[in-house]
């Protein structure tokens, strides 16, 4: 397909993200698009092994007003949290003494913050959805506690940390797997009554956050209407499923 | 249970029984690492293979590596057996086979007619024993054509499932997908689409799309939409257009009932396919996906390895004669194949046990960003892929999945590798690429003319008149 392409052909692209319509060398990419295509990739590898800076972090979230508590999971590394997922579940011992040294401080939401599989992801959208969030708090009556910030965790290492807190739910944000079209997207994994053990079929997701995605302005309303629905309900997973995938696409 | 022995130099390794053999046996892999059931070294796996290639053929059918009471699917296999296909190799140790399979006296034909008798630890062993090159050799003699309104898998062909998934299903979105697709020579193997949310009213509006879409250009090619089972079974009943019934399925009952399905329930899917017969041209109509780790991500493995998991799914899918089957090899994730190497050799091993036990075999090369794997990793296994006789391969726009966020291979890479091995599209697919001057007379993709159906279709999506 080396004549060029006609214009209707290519505005195939305006209707979908995917990439189509693609120029081509014979059957293959042209250079500039698989050049593209690299580009993309890149981001992603990068935002992997993105070595979130927690001491920025922390300090960005302290200056909201917040407190903030450092731990770590039981994956000592990258290398090993990608390969074991079961340690990136787990606080590490030391972190879990720590924690669990302090008397619970029963807040109604504990915020926890974990890399995940992207640290860019948590860069540049964890503080300003903890600033809309701590907002929303004030009006749904809700009291968030330390905000934690976990290193190499998963989403099941909230279940330990709200348990060892004492809180009625677990909000954790975390980095998601990147892909070539959003590298950057953050997750949000609601929790009721965290402890050891919860499944992911008890959980609610807000998924997609970034700008360009669902931004954190609305996303802190997305959750915060599903902390409210989960206290009133006294649950969080499944039950509420329905509803918050219909406020989603609203 | 018999317990395994082989003396390695100064030293004597013994294995319990046949499941722990197997997966000392098996090649390096994460999944087993993360399940703890990989050898704890080199030469362990050696001895186990050692070990292994002694084993009488016979003797999988004498000791299960899922007890019988426990597991349907290993009912399934044992229930099953087919004693007369079996008896050419039935006096054959694992590496006595592995040496008749490798010999110019087991051509296509005499390597075919054993399916029925093979069990899916009998080709999981023998390919435990196989280096990459075997494994190729091996697959490549084997033919295996299955059809519905063309046909997969004649000589010299290699299909391509279009992947035209959104993520948020939206129709225009789809069908832009499916169009630049289609103007790239894909879609022979199906035009199938995840559906972002699995429920019969996303299920009936996208297969209603495809169809509306495949009668305007009477393209020969059958769709499907990849959601649950119960939601086709549910669609059928409302009288939707479906081709073909999708289910992902596993080698163990339990990793099966962690998909929400069972062998009855596979069953009564595939009654309510064939009571449609919308066939033209051939009647498998069920389309299945695999991959390995798909028993350990449930915590349904039972102690058994990876890819011998992986090897009982295929007994599963052989059970309903499928138009497709799909080992999504890299899918899942590096802590079950962690990187371009891993990925390689599970996608070589699914490929050869799913053609030995006579099932038409796919593979979605590809990889997610955090698993050690690049394009050049799937250049590769494509490559192989072909050349062993991979019925089909997957095709998404610019390789990158944005519904469910991974690279698999694109229209382009299908392109690449038929143009380099000189393989073509389903007959009656390549048939009809020629009448909408798609490919030229020399069988070249071509720039679509102005007055092209499709680029019509293109103008109407986009709103424009002109």
């Amino acid at each position: 397909m080396t004549d060029a392409m006609p214009s209707v052909y290519r505005r195939l692209r305006e209707l979908t993200q995917a990439r189509l319509a693609l120029g081509t060398s014979g059957s293959s990419l042209a250079t500039s698009e698989w050049l593209a295509f690299q580009y993309d990739w890149a981001r992603a590898r990068d935002a992997v092994y993105y070595a979130l800076d927690f001491d920025d972090l922390a300090a960005r979230i302290e200056g909201l007003g917040l407190e903030t508590v450092r731990v770590a999971s039981a994956a000592p590394s990258r290398e090993v949290y990608l390969r074991r997922p079961d340690l990136g579940r787990q606080l590490s011992d030391e972190s879990a003494e720590r924690l669990g040294q302090s008397a619970p401080t029963k807040p109604d939401v504990a915020v926890v913050v974990a890399d995940g599989l992207s640290g860019w992801a948590v860069d540049q959208n964890a503080a300003p959805l903890i600033e809309a969030l701590r907002e929303r708090a004030g009006r749904g009556g809700w009291r968030l506690g330390s905000i934690v910030l976990v290193s190499q965790g998963r989403v099941a290492v909230g279940d330990p940390i709200g348990a060892l807190l004492g809180a009625r739910l677990t909000l954790l944000l975390i980095g998601e797997r990147p892909g070539l079209s959003a590298a950057d997207s953050l997750g949000a994994y609601l929790t009721y009554e965290p402890c050891s053990g919860r499944t992911d079929a008890e959980r609610n997701c807000v998924s997609n956050i970034r700008e360009g995605g669902q931004p954190p302005a609305s996303a802190a309303d997305t959750i915060g209407y599903i902390i409210d629905r989960a206290f009133a309900a006294g649950q969080t997973g499944v039950a509420l499923k329905d509803e918050t995938a219909l406020l989603q696409h609203e | 249970m018999g317990t395994y022995s082989v003396n390695l130099g100064p030293n004597r390794y013994s294995f319990p029984d046949l499941r722990r053999l197997l997966a000392c046996a098996s090649p390096p892999r994460s999944g087993d690492e993360l399940a703890g059931l990989a050898a704890e070294s080199a030469e362990q796996r050696v001895a186990a293979r050692l070990a292994l290639a002694e084993v009488p053929l016979q003797r999988f059918l004498e000791e299960p590596a899922i007890a019988y009471e426990q597991d349907e699917v290993t009912r399934l296999i044992l229930d099953g057996h087919d004693e007369a296909a079996f008896a050419p190799v039935a006096s054959m140790t694992v590496g006595g086979f592995r040496d008749w399979l490798l010999s110019y006296a087991a051509d296509g034909a005499s390597i075919a007619a054993l399916a029925p008798g093979l069990t899916p630890e009998m080709v999981a062993a023998v390919s435990k024993i196989m280096r990459n090159q075997d494994l190729i050799l091996v697959a490549s003699k084997i033919r295996v054509t299955t059809a519905f309104r063309n046909t997969i898998g004649a000589p010299g062909t290699l299909s391509v499932r279009l992947q035209p998934n959104h993520p948020t299903d939206d129709p225009r979105g789809i069908a832009a997908s499916i169009l630049d697709g289609l103007l790239h020579g894909a879609g022979d193997a199906t035009v199938g689409v995840n559906p972002a949310t699995d429920n019969v009213h996303a299920y009936v509006a996208i297969a209603s799309l495809i169809d509306e879409l495949r009668q305007s250009y009477s393209i020969p090619l059958q769709s499907c939409v990849l959601a649950h089972v119960t939601t086709a079974i549910e669609a059928i009943n409302r009288d939707a257009p479906v081709d073909l019934v999708f289910q992902s399925i596993a080698g163990t009952e339990s990793a099966n009932s962690a998909f929400g399905v069972n062998l009855a329930l596979l069953e009564e899917a595939h009654d309510a396919a064939q009571s449609l017969a919308r066939g033209t041209v051939g009647g498998n109509r069920m389309y299945f996906e695999t991959g390995q780790g798909s028993a350990l991500s449930a915590d349904a493995h039972h102690g058994v390895d990876q890819q011998t998991c992986e090897a009982r799914a295929y007994a599963v899918a052989r059970a309903y004669d499928p138009l497709l089957v799909n080992t999504v090899v890299g899918f899942i994730g590096p802590e079950y194949l962690v990187d371009g190497k891993q990925i390689t050799r599970a996608g070589l091993e699914d490929h050869f046990c799913g053609k030995l036990m006579g099932l038409p075999m796919g593979c979605d090369v590809c990889y997610t960003n955090h698993a050690e794997a690049d394009q050049d990793d799937m250049d590769g296994l494509l490559t192989l892929l072909a050349t062993a006789g991979c019925q089909f391969v997957m095709g998404v726009p610019g390789a990158d999945d944005i519904m469910l966020g991974y690279q698999s291979t694109s229209f382009h890479d299908a392109n690449y590798v038929r143009r380099l091995l000189g393989k073509q599209p389903a007959p009656e697919f390549a048939d009809w690429l020629r009448a909408m001057g798609i490919y030229d007379r020399s069988d070249q993709l071509a720039m679509p003319a102005a007055g092209n159906g499709l680029l019509a279709r293109a103008s109407e999506l986009i709103g424009d008149e002109g």
